[in-house]
């Protein structure tokens, strides 16, 4: 299949679930339970994404690795979104010259 | 603060000014995706393509998995849903907050550059916002995802291969510091990342026949349904989450 038909339907897709809402929409979500659903989504979303994605994200898992770990200690201090993946992709280029 | 935030135009150039960090974080982490995109083997005008089409980094980097995978057009519209359906949230919250420039046609060119951040930073404004800071917000905001992306995607054939490598982990690493701090102090936010992380190990090492874009659908609404039951969200939480 042609990339460009994968990418127009990606794109659409991506515009109406914003346009519809922002357009029609003028009511909140009452529904906690749906809230609340719509309110993990992103941090799901995002975890099963990147593990185990990210080990191999190198093309060394040991690497990667290191670069993991340093991202996820400075997060936990909550270092900015620039500082923390800048930091990894620096501390796995520096275990990729050590080992 | 309080008072220069009272006082405060919201215009076009305001917008661009407000969304200069925006762009900046974007500028990074769009290099990060197109560098992805040469890992991937599309070329650099099928990256900024995407980018400049989407403007979405989880969305993106799930697309081009499914690309390169070869994976179905369903696959790639129930991934895109499940991924961005957060979209809809934030653009629900945001049309509460537009003053009466927001003409339906504005809505439809306006909504295509809702992102977290932009979202973020539009609701935190104290008064109702216009289309002009709105449209400031996105203008540059998209201008330094497409950068990023084209610079990346070039960087490609020209930085050497364990620079490239390395940089392989830069989206990674936001995607990281954006689930990290909140699931420290948030305990539902922990068991929903858990969950997905654990289900998602389990289909790639166990089930190596579903392909990841099913996986992430999968694994992400079984963790998000399971904290939903299990850790319901209070109002006052989801605001503050909002504007953080």
């Amino acid at each position: 299949m042609s990339i460009v038909v994968y990418i127009a339907v990606m794109a659409l897709t991506t515009y109406l679930i914003r346009m519809i809402p922002f357009t029609a929409f003028r009511k909140k979500i009452r529904s906690r339970f749906f809230r609340s659903l719509l309110y993990y989504v992103p941090y799901a979303v995002l975890s099963a994404m990147t593990i185990p994605a990210i080990f191999y994200a190198t093309g060394d898992p040991v690497t990667a690795a290191v670069g993991t770990v340093v991202a996820i200690v400075l997060a936990y201090l909550d270092q900015p979104l620039i500082i923390v993946a800048l930091a990894a992709s620096a501390a796995a280029f520096l275990a990729g010259l050590i080992f | 603060m309080d008072k220069a935030k009272k006082e405060k135009q919201l215009n076009f150039r305001t917008g661009l000014i407000d969304g200069i960090p925006i762009a900046l974080g974007y500028l990074s982490v769009s290099f990060g995706f197109g560098i992805l995109c040469m890992r991937l083997g599309l070329t650099i005008l099928q990256a900024v393509g995407i980018s400049a089409t989407n403007v979405t980094s989880a969305g993106q980097v799930a697309g081009v998995g499914i690309i390169a995978a070869a994976g179905t057009l369903i696959e790639m519209i129930l991934t895109q849903f499940v991924i961005n359906v957060r979209y809809s949230l934030m653009a629900i919250s945001l049309s509460q907050k537009l003053d009466g420039t927001f003409t339906t046609p504005k809505r439809l060119l306006l909504s295509f550059g809702i992102t977290d951040e932009i979202f973020a930073v539009a609701y935190s404004q104290k008064s109702l916002i216009n289309t002009r800071y709105m449209a400031g917000l996105e203008v540059i905001s998209i201008a330094g995802w497409v950068l990023g992306t084209l610079l990346g995607a070039s960087a490609g054939s020209i930085l050497p291969e364990s620079l490239i490598n390395a940089m392989g982990l830069m989206l990674y690493g936001m995607f990281i510091a954006i689930v990290v701090p909140p699931a420290r102090k948030n305990r539902g936010i922990l068991c929903a990342s858990l969950i997905a992380i654990v289900c998602s190990l389990v289909f790639y090492y166990l089930l190596p026949q579903i392909t990841s874009g099913f996986s992430i659908i999968l694994c992400a609404l079984t963790a998000s349904v399971l904290c939903a039951l299990l850790f319901p969200v209070k109002e006052e939480e989801e605001d503050e989450e909002a504007v953080s």
